[in-house]
């Protein structure tokens, strides 16, 4: 009955993405936080917020989020703090861009290892925020807005 | 229970063939017939609606209530056509009474600033339900801003129905305005609109209803419901998107000053004073929205062709055998579970996020809506962010809920 296969929701639902999503790392708040975010998505009523430490080197020594989503949007989280943690915050923000640029179906020659994992996402148009929700709010924690960041 | 089940088969063969009315239910979507289960957001059209839109657009239009020409003559013939339509469909007492709005979401804004605002004074209440849609939320709290008057909430429990022992003590509160949805569109209670009403009017109390859920479903009299106001929207009842209606009693509707000013509202115009139109048009500013009121009609004579008590014998029918089969799969919770519910179910299939699930369930060409479904107060007193929700029609079949139970059964398999 269904002529298509499921491979393409495979493909949104791989392992790792399962994995982060039901055992998210750096889950809860962080010690010391200097940096923070709030990421919203109104659409799904993602909530995520985000919380970084940046230290006097210019690194980011530690990150940790908290909130609730959908598997898309946590392990997109998850990832973010395993991904950005000894990064400058400018290196991070690169990352972020290029990460984005790539889900919203765009080339691009950043090296993205494991959030690669996240590509699934670009055959699910309505999903793609749910992906880059975490990204943007770090985004916003670095530059310090005053407002949440949101994917509306 | 198991008569409901096993209802004659005619009559699911009645209307298996309306099915055949709405073109939108013959799409693939993603390599499978489309299942819609999202009516309560928004349903979709018949063929007779449609047509009567396009043909509107083909033969009819020129603006009402203006032209001597032939054009604006069909227009006009239309539009007001339209309106008799819905007066005798709801049972209103006067075609005066039915005001043409965008939707539900105006008419609740036009009771709040036109009818309650000039009457209520710092520190009165109005009286709402746990189980509103933000629309009949979001105005109030605009209109307590402007006025300093406050919300009062009638709580539910956990089957989410409304706590009338509170409410009857509520509502002999002092309280200067009800409104309350007919039917959630979150969990489908269907409110005890009838004692409700009673209490309220032997307190002097007026009463809004929101019947966006309840008119495709079942059959509504305003005057037998002696309901104040009640709105609702075209939409949701197999019409187009932008046209809705205020019914109000005619007492209240002549003591309302205009929501809005503009053309066709008015008599007279000088810059020293306005001379208001009369009743309905004293309340529809500008050029209305002709075809989409053409559409609703359409869509009122559709539904009549089929007749409400058959409607509603069907969703029942469909409705039960949807909850008995969502039972069955296990990890499922369904949230909202009242006695006394129209054609919804919303639920939580173990911890996957209902996001998640909207879009499996999409690519197996399974339409529900996933999220707080414009009610966040509901998903707040079950403490879930939000819930998938199927919503049914008189399109609806058993396949429909068979194809759902196999695509959730397929997110199981994904979330392993």
């Amino acid at each position: 009955m269904y002529k298509m296969s499921t491979d393409e929701l495979r493909e949104l639902y791989r392992e790792l993405i399962l994995d982060h999503a039901r055992s998210p790392r750096h889950f809860g708040k962080l010690p010391e936080v200097t940096h923070s975010a709030d990421g919203l998505n109104p659409l799904c009523g993602d909530k995520l917020k985000l919380y970084l430490r940046i230290g006097d080197d210019d690194r980011i020594q530690d990150a940790a989020f908290e909130g609730s989503g959908c598997a898309i949007s946590v392990a997109s989280a998850s990832l973010l703090t395993d991904t950005i943690i000894g990064m400058r915050p400018t290196e991070a923000q690169s990352f972020a861009g290029a990460l984005i640029h790539r889900l919203t179906g765009k080339q691009t020659n950043v090296e993205l290892g494991k959030l690669r994992a996240l590509e699934g996402v670009r055959e699910f148009p309505s999903r793609i925020k749910c992906a880059t929700l975490a990204w943007h709010a770090m985004n916003s924690a670095i530059r310090q807005d005053k407002v949440p960041a949101s994917t509306e | 229970m198991n008569q409901v089940l096993s209802k004659p088969p005619s009559m699911q063969a009645d209307l298996a063939a309306c099915r055949r009315d709405f073109p939108a239910l013959s799409l693939q979507i993603n390599g499978s017939p489309l299942v819609f289960l999202d009516s309560a957001a928004s349903s979709q059209q018949p063929n007779s609606v449609i047509d009567a839109v396009a043909n509107y657009h083909r033969n009819s239009h020129a603006n009402v209530h203006r032209g001597v020409h032939t054009l604006s003559h069909r227009a006009t013939e239309a539009y007001e056509g339209a309106r008799d339509v819905i007066a005798a469909f709801i049972g209103a007492g006067n075609r005066s009474e039915v005001i043409f709005t965008s939707g539900t979401t105006e008419s609740i804004n036009l009771v709040a600033q036109s009818f309650c605002r000039p009457m209520l004074a710092r520190g009165d209440t109005i009286l709402l339900t746990h189980l509103e849609h933000h629309s009949n939320i979001v105005p109030w709290q605009l209109l307590c801003d402007q006025t300093g008057a406050k919300l009062l909430v009638t709580p539910i429990d956990e089957t989410g129905s409304l706590d009338l022992a509170i409410f009857d003590k509520q509502i002999a509160g002092g309280v200067s305005m009800l409104a309350m949805a007919h039917v959630s569109n979150a969990l489908g209670t269907v409110l005890p609109l009838e004692h409700m009403i009673s209490r309220a009017h032997e307190h002097g109390v007026p009463v809004l209803v929101d019947g966006a859920q309840a008119v495709p479903h079942m059959d509504v009299d305003v005057k037998s419901l002696d309901c104040d106001f009640y709105a609702f929207s075209g939409h949701k009842m197999f019409g187009p998107t932008g046209i809705g209606i205020l019914y109000a009693r005619s007492e209240h509707l002549e003591r309302m000053p205009p929501y809005k000013g503009g053309g066709d509202m008015i008599l007279e115009v000088r810059f020293d004073g306005t001379t208001y139109n009369e009743l309905p048009y004293k309340f529809e500013a500008g050029t209305p929205n002709i075809s989409g009121a053409v559409g609703l009609g359409a869509a009122i004579n559709y539904m009549k062709s089929i007749g409400m008590d058959r409607i509603a014998a069907h969703e029942a029918d469909l409705l039960t055998y949807m909850t008995q089969r969502l039972s069955e799969i296990p990890g499922i919770r369904l949230i909202g579970t009242a006695k006394t519910k129209a054609s919804v179910q919303s639920f939580l299939l173990d911890d996957i996020h209902p996001h998640d699930l909207g879009t499996i369930l999409d690519h197996q060409g399974v339409a529900i809506r996933t999220g707080h479904h414009c009610a966040m107060p509901v998903m707040e007193f079950f403490g879930v962010p939000g819930t998938a929700r199927a919503s049914l029609a008189l399109y609806n079949n058993r396949d429909d809920i068979d194809r759902l139970v196999s695509s959730l059964t397929k997110a199981k398999e994904i979330f392993g």
